[in-house]
């Protein structure tokens, strides 16, 4: 089946209703792309998605899909990559939901390593809630309620994953169409935790992190000599606060994703009518 | 010789107290005695009064009461704790020889045993094994066989080696001799029978009843009271193809539940207080998106962090009614350490037939109790699964849309719609937390709206009219008395209530596992003079719940100060609640 999947299987029926031009658009078509490109089927795929103009993304695809509170959609994809292994997970939220209200899980989920794609919509603004700052704004961003600025710096979170032991970090633009759909699909094929940060621009509330200003700012490391494989040269990327790049940051080729390190074979869905064989085993032990 | 037997270990958090006590209760209940055992601890992990009870008779024993008979005390503290329990035929063991033991006061007249325990450990092979001295002491006090207590020394210590449990051994024939020799007879002559027990407690039938009933994914965040379901299933589930996450917190652990959950996993999650505040915030989502989940609060005393190990049943309210918005839901909480069981396979199978959280709602006093049953009551042949309406690839076309869509949220009468597992060819499907159609797709529309809205609701009419969530019944059904509790306190109830009747006192005992749905005691409560409602907590949770049910004022009991209920304590109460005009307790 997997051979005649084309991406758009992965639409549903339902309209977008994101503002006309905003970035999520591209980054959705990306992530299409990605798991058409890899193989997978609506059938075997499960969207999770947080809160937030970005966390409508699972309404707007066609595969298993559940779109839950803001901030916990981490958790919610290392339970179902658990429980079933064979399914492809792909988890997908805002800056607000992964950095903020989730940081906490982002950190152990980064650091858990369970083989799944985190995909994160950044547009350096809280979209849904009509325009605040968000963990990734800048400094002297003004808002409705930071009308000089957050005034503490953004969090920088390929730098929060790669020292919370990622093995997988990369860059990418939602409007650089072709590129994004690589980088995504690169992200679906580690195997392990593929962590892609996505400049994803709101045209309706942030007026600093335009598309200009990506397109202008960009840097696409396809076209310097950086080595994904050496931590140190990631690390000084992800550091160099100035630039924007595009592409993998780092990956670890040793990568061993947790579910396979803790054993798991195959989906728990399946029991038995009754107790399981040996059950009676467990009773015994209290003799 | 009184027909049970109170006897109990004292001394420090570090000393050993819990593992000494528990080789006895194995010892006892291996040689065919009923066991019931109880701990007073403190939070913290060295230092600190803490203590390991053991009540034991042929016959069964349910409860706690307020009688020691024989001590080990390793520090002066243990006497002074325990003070009031002691009575004049109780006996004393303590360690004379130790320099803050030398001026110990024994209370009224208790018989004080002076035994070197530590002197005598070290001839045995090591200061380690003085508890085991201890141990050797009792039972010749006891006239419990040495013999029984060899096995549960090979069972403790076996992995350690030949040669440790034989120093075991003979530091317990130390203590027994020294004591045969120094004191001679004592009155008590413990009987044994051929009954083989399993002694478990209630967090253990907790974890070895999800697992029976098919759990394969369980994720959660220590604290105290629960911890000791995740350490039980930790490496057990693993067998049956499971796995235990330890995941960052609680808001984490019940969404990786959820997520197992919702990828056709049965999943559970447990926690106590604090832990259940953190998950509130997703039991909506689980009801909204119809996952089935186990989601279970082994309580502890609150508000906040409370007295983290000491007992309480405070935390009703917040299964009953905890999350924004509406619920649809199910909360069970097992009366007994064997229901602890029974009642969790119950609670996997009403998750997945109705598709909502089901809480299972446990306490500190029923998670750290150890008892003993024979181990038919766990028949695993007698573990049914019911998964609800699952369909799969053959049958999946039924519920089709006209454009081959699958209905997740259809709206069906009975309020449950199908289920298909991800990975299920054609069943594709999204599902939210935010209201959504048949296809599970966000709505704002009202009709929608109230369609989905009732439509969950109505599993919990389904449910009513399907499952038979009844009380369990004690005493006399003809008695003006009528006294209602939930959860633990069903053993120590129905003890207290065979001491009242001795007193002349004839009560009808109802014990009420279903807290939502619950059974509808209207004709219960109409056919009785006085109504008494027992637990612990200082409001009246449940009392609040009946008479809103039944609209008719109803005594209550209540305990907070950290500690269950006890038999002798509750007749007492009982007595003094029935003897007092009904207006001047209201
Ligand atoms: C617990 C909770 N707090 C607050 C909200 C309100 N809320 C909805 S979306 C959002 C921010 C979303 O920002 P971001 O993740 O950056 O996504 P965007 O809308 O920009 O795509 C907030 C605060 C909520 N839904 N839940
Ligand atoms: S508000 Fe911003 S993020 Fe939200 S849909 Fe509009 S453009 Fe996109």
């Amino acid at each position: 089946m997997s051979s005649d999947v084309r991406f758009t299987d992965f639409k549903s029926d339902k309209q977008p209703t994101w503002c006309p031009g905003c970035g999520d658009f591209g980054t959705m078509n990306g992530m299409m792309k990605a798991l058409a490109e890899t193989g997978n089927d609506p059938d075997n795929t499960f969207i999770v998605a947080g809160i937030g103009c970005s966390g409508k993304i699972g309404t707007y695809m066609h595969s298993y899909a559940l779109h839950g509170v803001h901030g916990r959609a981490l958790p919610v994809g290392i339970g179902v990559k658990m429980a079933n292994p064979d399914l492809e997970v792909m988890v997908s939220g805002g800056d607000g939901d992964g950095y903020s209200i989730g940081a906490g899980h982002f950190i152990h989920a980064v650091r858990r390593n369970v083989d799944m794609s985190y995909v994160v919509m950044d547009n350096r603004i809280y979209g849904l809630t009509k325009g605040q700052a968000s963990p990734t704004s800048r400094e002297d961003f003004e808002t409705s309620t930071s009308p000089d600025g957050p005034n503490q710096p953004p969090v920088n979170p390929k730098a929060l994953a790669l020292a919370s032991g990622a093995t997988f970090i990369a860059q990418s633009f939602s409007s650089n169409a072709q590129r994004h759909a690589e980088i995504v699909q690169k992200a679906v094929e580690h195997d392990g935790f593929g962590f892609v940060n996505v400049y994803s621009p709101c045209v309706t509330f942030n007026d600093v992190d335009t598309y200009d200003y990506f397109r202008d700012a960009i840097v696409d490391l396809d076209e310097t000599d950086h080595d994904p494989s050496d931590r140190d040269q990631a690390k000084d990327k992800i550091l160099e606060s100035e630039k924007e790049y595009m592409g993998v940051l780092y990956q670890d080729e040793d990568s061993v994703p947790f579910e396979e390190r803790e054993g798991v074979e195959g989906s728990m869905a399946e029991i038995p009518d009754g107790a399981p064989e040996g059950a009676m085993d467990l009773v015994r032990e209290f003799y | 010789m009184p027909e049970d037997l109170n006897w109990a270990i004292g001394g420090e958090a570090g000393d050993g107290i819990d593992s000494t006590g528990k080789i006895f209760a194995q010892a006892l209940s291996r040689a065919g005695r009923h066991v019931f055992t109880s701990k007073d601890f403190a939070s913290r992990i060295r230092g600190g009064y803490t203590a390991y009870k053991v009540r034991t008779s042929v016959d069964r024993v349910e409860s706690v009461v307020d009688r020691l008979d024989i001590l080990i005390a390793l520090t002066e503290r243990t006497i002074h704790e325990n003070e009031d329990e002691l009575h004049e035929d109780s006996v004393i063991i303590y360690d004379g020889e130790r320099s803050t033991m030398q001026d110990v006061e024994v209370p009224g007249d208790a018989t004080a045993l002076e035994v070197p325990l530590k002197r005598l450990a070290e001839d045995a092979g090591g200061a380690i094994m003085l508890n085991v001295v201890a141990l050797g002491a009792a039972c010749e006090v006891t006239g419990f066989p040495i013999e029984n207590l060899d096995e549960s020394l090979e069972k403790r210590f076996g992995d350690k080696g030949e040669a440790i449990v034989e120093n075991n051994k003979e530091a317990a024939r130390k203590g027994q001799d020294y004591v045969q020799e120094e004191y001679g007879e004592f009155d008590y002559d413990m009987e044994t029978t051929d009954e083989d027990y399993v002694l478990l407690n209630g967090d253990e039938a907790i974890g070895m009843g999800a697992i029976a009933a098919g759990c394969r994914f369980y994720a959660g965040y220590p604290i105290t009271p629960a911890t000791d379901v995740m350490e039980y299933m930790t490496g057990r589930v693993d067998q049956f193809g499971g796995k235990v996450v330890q995941a960052e917190d609680e808001l984490s652990a019940i969404n990786m539940a959820l997520g197992a959950a919702r990828a056709g996993a049965r999943a559970m999650t447990a926690t106590s207080g604090p832990g259940i505040d953190l998950m509130t915030e997703t039991f909506g989502l689980v009801a909204t998106s119809e996952t089935p989940l186990v989601i279970c609060d082994v309580m502890r005393s609150g508000p906040s962090t409370g007295m983290p190990t000491k007992q309480e049943q405070g935390d009703l309210n917040m299964t009953l009614y905890g999350g924004h918005g509406e619920i649809p839901r199910f909360v069970v909480a097992p009366t007994t350490v064997s229901e602890c069981f029974w009642k969790t396979v119950e609670a996997f199978n009403l998750a997945e037939k109705y598709q909502t959280p089901v809480f299972l709602v446990s306490d500190l006093a029923m998670a750290v109790t150890e008892q003993t049953f024979s181990p038919e009551t766990f028949d695993m042949d007698e573990v049914e699964i019911d998964r609800g309406k699952v369909v799969d690839e053959n049958d999946i076309d039924a519920w089709l849309d006209e454009k081959g869509r699958f209905q997740a949220h259809f709206a069906a009468a009975d309020g449950i719609s199908p289920r298909a597992f991800p990975g299920t060819t054609d069943g594709a499907h999204m599902t939210t937390g935010l209201e959504h159609d048949e296809l599970g797709r966000r709505t704002e529309d009202t009709d929608i709206r109230i369609e989905q809205v009732d439509k969950r609701q109505r599993k919990v009419e389904t449910a009513r009219e399907q499952e038979d969530f009844d009380y369990r019944e004690f005493g006399d059904p003809d008695a003006d008395t009528l006294v209602i509790s939930w959860g633990s306190n069903e053993g120590a109830l129905r003890e207290g209530l065979t001491l009242l009747e001795e007193d002349g006192y004839d009560i009808r005992f109802l014990s009420v596992p279903y807290i939502f749905p619950r059974p509808d005691l209207t004709e219960e409560i109409e056919a009785a003079e006085d109504v008494i409602v027992v637990e612990c907590n200082a409001t009246g949770q449940f009392a609040d719940v009946i008479e809103h049910d039944v609209l008719e004022r109803v005594q209550r009991i209540n305990k907070y100060n950290g500690v269950r209920f006890k038999a002798d304590e509750l007749a007492t109460e009982i007595k003094q609640t029935l003897d007092t005009p009904a207006e001047a307790t209201q």
